[in-house]
């Protein structure tokens, strides 16, 4: 294709990446750099129908002021990506000179909030994104090799969990898990102790969690591969047979290479799709187990009276980078796909 | 002439109040646009200023929400703003304060304010911000039947008697996990920290600035009262909220309860719980360190704002269509419905709770700018003591440093 062909080609779709994607990330960048204006605070007396009491509160028009003159607030370079809720350079600083083990450090980086939600959500990530490639295939296998009627049902079945809007999925399972409902309870009569609660222990909601990311997102994979299993040629199959290839074989040395680019696809999309974990961890209330990157976002947000865009940004801007770290290497073997393919 | 002009007048009055009685609503034709929270109290309230004035004004909307402290700043901004007025409480009347999104009410409570108390009057440096007219408060609800039959005589009036309490009846082999409260991590497992926060005589802030100063004796004595009172309850505490432990409460499932007051009366009704429950359920103050201390509990009001950023005219007809749902007949219509601070109300069962803690002289909720986020930190910083992974001094430290860094940034510290 030539280059003008090409760029008048391209023109619509990158304006719109610009627009959509590029910009709202600069400004979210652009945001993080600067922190709210110092609040000017007056103590005065507050009346009500408790009676009187001197209380603090914000000097409007002083605050106002400073606000014209400098909209964005006040300049702090990066200052809040280092600060005690991001990168916490300071008290690693700390820990590691303080810490007189590696567990005792780890327990202190583990309680800062950042690298906390870090943690869980790269567990998360690293556990249920292979959990549902191997699990997706192996389903997509088996219901290839059904008898053609219940092909159409089983297909049905398995997509069902993809319907169900993640907060609503998460909130039934949040109630089976009840030490009232059903799962629950069976778990305590087959562990025969009526105080197992799936809710109030760390590694069992983190368990839960994971459970709940694989039932979601399989029937995602499952359906990718099995469309990408009637591509495979009869063929290549029936010469791998004939070379004597067991079924197991073929299905690593045949069935496995063929879906190699949907495989870099489906990894992909997992990795994006699970390290903004979130629905499930506010459904769960496992707030106090789990928290994920995307959950600090939301709650910094949330305190509406002052909410936190500098540190929603930023920890924004670091799960993108951590984001475009973890698809590097899926990344890069696909350019390598690519440039051998065109030579 | 004088004569005149009074029975003119009067024979107006007598012609506009032949469909209901003769509300004041100011201007007409103004719209009213009003935002509030999403219970009975507050729907009698917009209810009967609605029904007072919507004839005379151009449009009557209301707006009732759970989010609507998530929206209302937003809301304000603009100008003209969303909406006249805000029903608010404590925190949330701060939240608006904050951005200068509410007026001074002192010239329309003279012109139409002739029925509301003074003590009603929220005031902040003499400026009139909003217009109180329920309170709320957290209190302790018990089960008089199973204390008997633990052998506790006496509803208890302080945490140890409460932790005592609730040990007799796990002893007796009644129930395993007797006490509820809302421990949900977040804005309710800080709030839960407030109370006994306040209980043990505790100051969030340094006098006069933005300092934290929970990280004191009063805040591990505190966090010490928590743990006293979690070690017998449901081991999924940290995932309930209101709805969860009055569940609980009407399922029979508990016998000792810090929760809201605006609880009382659903739990106490015939709906959703057996008889036996709800006749022996007692409503009393919440729990104080001492007898005859600080209860354990933050009195909270909820009352009405008009905004900033709406034209005078708006402004003056929707404070007067709300001022005039304050009467008698609309508590007395309502009367179980909250605990009203207006005249007629007669206390019932439902607001023994709240009064009595009121009486023992509980703190309101602080109204201080950056309460916020204080709040916030201790929601999100007091799970991990309350798990057992950590120290008191540790979780309170951890919520000292987040505030801090949040503070920084909000620019209440430099």
């Amino acid at each position: 294709m030539k280059h003008r062909t090409f760029f008048w080609f391209i023109l619509p779709t990158l304006s719109a990446m610009i627009l959509f994607i590029a910009l709202p990330i600069v400004s979210v960048f652009v945001q993080s750099l600067f922190v709210a204006h110092e609040q000017v605070l007056v103590v005065s007396e507050s009346c009500g129908p408790f009676g009187c009491t001197p209380t603090t509160s914000v000097d409007l028009e002083a605050t106002e002021k400073l606000r014209e003159e400098a909209p964005l607030g006040r300049f702090n370079g990066l200052g809040t990506y280092f600060n005690r809720s991001h990168l916490a350079i300071a008290e690693i600083g700390e820990a590691w000179a303080n810490s007189d083990s590696l567990g005792t450090f780890w327990t202190q980086i583990y309680n800062l909030p950042f690298y906390n939600a870090l943690i869980f959500t790269l567990t998360y990530t690293f556990v249920v994104t292979p959990a549902v490639l191997v699990l997706g295939l192996a389903i997509a296998v088996g219901v290839n090799n059904l008898p053609r009627a219940l092909k159409g049902p089983s297909i049905f079945v398995s997509l069902l969990p993809f319907l169900v809007t993640p907060l609503v999925g998460s909130l039934i399972l949040f109630w089976m898990v009840d030490g009232d409902g059903v799962i629950g309870a069976t778990i305590q009569k087959i562990f025969n102790d009526p105080s197992l609660s799936l809710k109030a222990s760390t590694a069992l909601t983190w368990i839960m969690l994971i459970v709940y990311g694989i039932w979601h997102t399989l029937p995602f994979s499952f359906i990718t591969f099995y469309a990408g299993l009637q591509t495979v040629p009869d063929d290549t199959l029936e010469a791998a047979q004939i070379d004597g290839a067991s079924k197991w074989q073929t299905m690593i040395h045949v069935v496995v290479p063929h879906l190699m680019p949907l495989v870099s696809f489906v990894t992909l999309m997992l990795i994006m799709d699970n390290l903004r974990v979130f629905e499930p961890i506010v459904s769960f209330s496992a707030e106090a187990h789990a928290r994920s990157l995307s959950w600090v976002i939301f709650n910094d947000l949330r305190e509406s009276g002052n909410p936190l865009y500098a540190s929603a940004g930023a920890t924004s801007l670091l799960t993108i980078i951590i984001v475009i770290f973890l698809m590097m290497p899926v990344l890069v073997r696909t350019w390598r796909d690519f440039t051998r393919k065109s030579h | 002439m004088f004569l005149k002009k009074v029975t003119a007048a009067g024979a107006f009055a007598g012609l506009m109040g032949t469909a209901a009685f003769a509300a004041d609503c100011g201007p007409e034709g103004q719209s009213i646009r009003i935002l509030a929270s999403d219970f009975p109290a507050i729907h009698a309230v917009a209810g009967a200023a609605e029904a007072n004035c919507a004839s005379g004004a151009a449009e009557f909307t209301r707006n009732h929400t759970t989010e609507a402290r998530q929206i209302m700043n937003a809301a304000l901004t603009p100008n003209p703003a969303e909406y006249t007025s805000v029903i608010v409480a404590n925190s949330t009347l701060t939240q608006l304060m904050n951005d200068g999104l509410v007026r001074p009410l002192n010239d329309l409570v003279e012109k139409y304010g002739q029925n509301i108390p003074e003590n009603l009057l929220i005031s902040i440096d003499g400026n009139i911000m909003a217009v109180a007219f329920m309170a709320n408060s957290q209190h302790l609800f018990s089960r008089k039947d199973l204390l008997e039959k633990a052998g506790v005589a006496e509803v208890p009036s302080t945490y140890a008697e409460m932790i005592d309490a609730a040990k007799s009846i796990r002893d007796a082999g009644i129930m395993e996990y007797p006490v509820v409260m809302n421990m949900k991590t977040g804005w309710n497992v800080g709030e839960s920290f407030n109370l006994a926060f306040m209980a043990h005589g505790g100051e969030f802030f340094k006098p006069g600035t933005a300092e934290p100063s929970v990280n004191s004796p009063a805040g591990v004595a505190a966090l010490e009262t928590l743990k006293g009172l979690v070690e017998y309850a449901h081991p999924d505490h940290l995932t309930q909220a209101s709805n969860e432990t009055q569940g609980l409460w009407e399922a029979g499932q508990a016998a000792l309860g810090i929760m809201w007051g605006s609880r009382g009366a659903p739990i106490l009704d015939d709906e959703g719980s057996t008889a036996e429950i709800t006749s022996n359920t007692v409503l009393s103050a919440a729990p104080s360190v001492e007898e005859g201390g600080v209860p354990g509990a933050t009195l909270w009001w909820d009352g009405f704002t008009i905004a900033s950023n709406v034209s005078d005219e708006e402004a003056e007809a929707t404070f007067a269509a709300l001022a005039s749902a304050l009467t008698k007949e609309m508590v007395m219509a309502n009367n179980d419905d909250a605990v009203w601070l207006l005249d007629g109300f007669t206390p019932g069962a439902a607001a023994e709770g709240v009064s009595a803690t009121a009486k023992a002289g509980a703190k309101p909720y602080p109204m201080i700018p950056q309460i916020g986020l204080m709040h916030n930190a201790l929601g999100a910083e007091l799970a991990d003591f309350l798990k057992g992974d950590e120290s008191a001094e540790q979780a309170l430290a951890d919520v000292e440093a987040a505030y801090i860094t949040a503070a920084k940034e909000a620019g209440f510290l430099q």
